[in-house]
């Protein structure tokens, strides 16, 4: 089980202290957070794409290769990647760069992630989303799967003999996982070509997510993957930790009341009891969190949102610093839970023995990855 | 024969309202019209923060959740709205935008609105009726509004025989096949965007 955090990387006023912070230092404090992540012994981080503000978050590989240079173990990921409006061949250069440059430390999630008004700033119409998602998808998928290769397709020009540059290190892909809240056909797209699920649960309520995950899984073993409790799957989760949990309500109550997604809306009380936030102390977050693989069954990855709703940096390190405290626990509790047939989340370094396993095999056995 | 579930959704917000009144009235006369329905009622008003904090996360509250189950699994629904600025109220529309897409695919529903004065009338056939032909439910034909005149005696037969036929047309509506449409939210393997998906090379 891979633990983590994610970021959107919104900039937003924070209501207590009445300041908002600049682009440069939302940036900078990004870096910081990631390394911080790697201090307090959390496996994974992840950021977000967007191109429209309030968000920074516009160049994911720049801002991860800077992070993997100046950290060791930390696995580098993004929450997401937008599969729709980028073309699939810068995708597949710019994701194998940090490839190498990250020694395989790296994976990435790929997602519509779009409201309309972006897609025509890179040349796509909006109402094609799911059709592009599907089509860029392959066309990445064969990019890095294949050397040399000739494509056509309805939303960007055909490829003659084209190889994208570099090609994956070692020659496995980095792994990917599909980011979705609601539609199906990405939950298909993932099981076809058993890659990841992920579930970004936290705004809303399990049921919906049981039925996409269950989904995901299904599929997954309908073709040939494994068993449906073996599909790779990711869910997100948020919380806000003090000691004491009055303390915790006391202080995270005006960054929920005003927070861009869900700020003016339910109550606290309301929220925490219908999604995966958690604000209390660190033993209710311990607790929530197990629910999690009692509702979507056991899982490969868990990541946070903590840096969000005009939290000062302070506060989100003091924060990561808890999260720190209360990992052992956590990776003793899920571990002791998880059945033996469950695999771990996907490594470079597994996926290469895997398929070197498959090739070492005699000719007509089929080893999958 | 099965019993047939009407959710009566009344979105009054006086107390004493009107349109809890004229829900109430078309309530009984549906019991009256035929013994086999079982009738359950929904005011709006108790529900106003769910239904507006639904439409700022996007998922329903448990007690909003619970009404949104009643409405999917009725065969039928009588809705009333006061009418306001010549339309449904803004709860009412709300309450409506916040329930999934295809819940209401094929339903009986009867509409009835109250208004401060008759020139409201329209209101019925010019709002409400729109808004449920798009959720593609089957209206009934007759649409019941409530002026204050219809509550003074001399109009209360007119109302009551308005409501009379409307709840005819429903009951004869709910007896027969209703549009032979239901809503299904299966999801479709055989899409031509699913397929797609396990046959990257196809044309």
């Amino acid at each position: 089980m891979q633990f983590g955090i994610f970021t959107v990387g919104d900039i937003t006023r924070d209501p207590v202290a009445g300041t908002t912070i600049s682009e440069h230092q939302r940036i900078k404090n990004t870096v910081e957070i990631a390394k911080k992540a790697e201090e307090v012994g959390l496996d994974v981080f992840a950021t977000g794409e967007h191109h429209n503000p309030p968000f920074m978050s516009s160049s994911p590989t720049t801002t991860l290769a800077h992070i993997g240079a100046q950290t060791e173990k930390l696995l580098l990921t993004t929450s997401t990647t937008l599969i729709t409006t980028n073309d699939p061949v810068r995708l597949a250069e710019d994701y194998a760069t940090l490839q190498h440059l990250v020694d395989g430390r790296m994976d990435l999630m790929l997602g519509r992630g779009n409201t309309a008004p972006v897609y025509p700033w890179f040349g796509y119409d909006g109402s094609k989303a799911v059709e592009l998602t599907i089509e860029h998808y392959q066309l990445l998928r064969r990019l890095w799967d294949e050397d040399v290769v000739s494509w056509e397709g309805k939303f960007r020009t055909a490829l003659q003999s084209f190889t994208a540059t570099p090609r994956p290190l070692d020659g496995v892909a980095p792994f990917v996982w599909h980011g979705s809240i609601r539609t199906p056909e990405v939950a298909e797209l993932a099981a076809y070509y058993g890659d990841g699920y992920f579930a970004n649960n936290i705004f809303w309520p399990k049921e919906h997510y049981i039925r996409l995950i269950n989904f995901y899984r299904q599929r997954y073993a309908h073709y040939g993957h494994g068993q449906p409790h073996q599909a790779i799957v990711g869910l997100g989760g948020q919380f806000f930790m003090r000691k004491n949990s009055q303390d915790a309500v006391n202080e995270f109550r005006p960054y929920f009341d005003n927070a861009p997604v869900y700020g003016h809306g339910p109550s606290m009380e309301d929220f925490t009891e219908q999604t995966p936030l958690t604000v209390g102390s660190p033993q209710q977050f311990i607790e929530k969190t197990l629910t999690f693989a009692d509702f979507f069954g056991d899982y490969q990855r868990q990541l946070f949102l903590v840096d969000h709703a005009g939290l000062p940096q302070k506060i989100v390190l003091e924060q990561l610093d808890m999260l720190g405290e209360v990992l052992p626990t956590l990776r003793a509790e899920f571990d002791a839970r998880r059945p033996t047939d469950v695999p771990d989340a996907p490594t470079h370094a597994a996926r290469v023995a895997a398929r070197d396993a498959a090739l070492a095999a005699p000719v007509g056995e089929q080893v999958t990855a | 024969m099965t019993t047939r579930r009407i959710v009566v959704v009344s979105a009054g917000v006086s107390d004493a309202s009107s349109s809890t009144l004229l829900a109430g009235q078309i309530a009984s006369a549906i019991t009256r019209a035929d013994a086999a329905v079982s009738i359950e009622t929904v005011e709006l008003r108790p529900l106003a923060h769910d239904v507006i904090d639904a439409s700022i996360t996007g998922f329903a509250s448990p007690r909003l959740q619970h009404v949104h189950d009643l409405v999917s699994q009725a065969d039928g629904l009588v809705v009333v709205s006061p009418v306001y600025k010549a339309s449904y109220t803004g709860l009412f529309k709300a309450f409506f935008d916040a329930i999934d897409q295809d819940v209401l695919v094929g339903k009986t529903v009867l509409l009835g609105a109250t208004g401060g004065t008759a020139r409201h009338s329209l209101a019925l056939d010019f709002a409400m009726r729109p808004l449920f032909a798009y959720l593609q439910a089957v209206v009934v034909p007759t649409g019941v509004f409530a002026s204050p005149h219809d509550w003074g005696s001399a109009g209360a037969g007119a109302l009551e025989s308005r409501v009379e036929r409307a709840v005819g047309e429903m009951v004869s509506l709910l007896g027969g096949s209703g549009s032979g449409r239901s809503a299904s939210d299966d999801i479709d393997l055989f899409s031509e965007t699913m397929l797609s998906i396990s046959d990257p090379r196809r044309d």
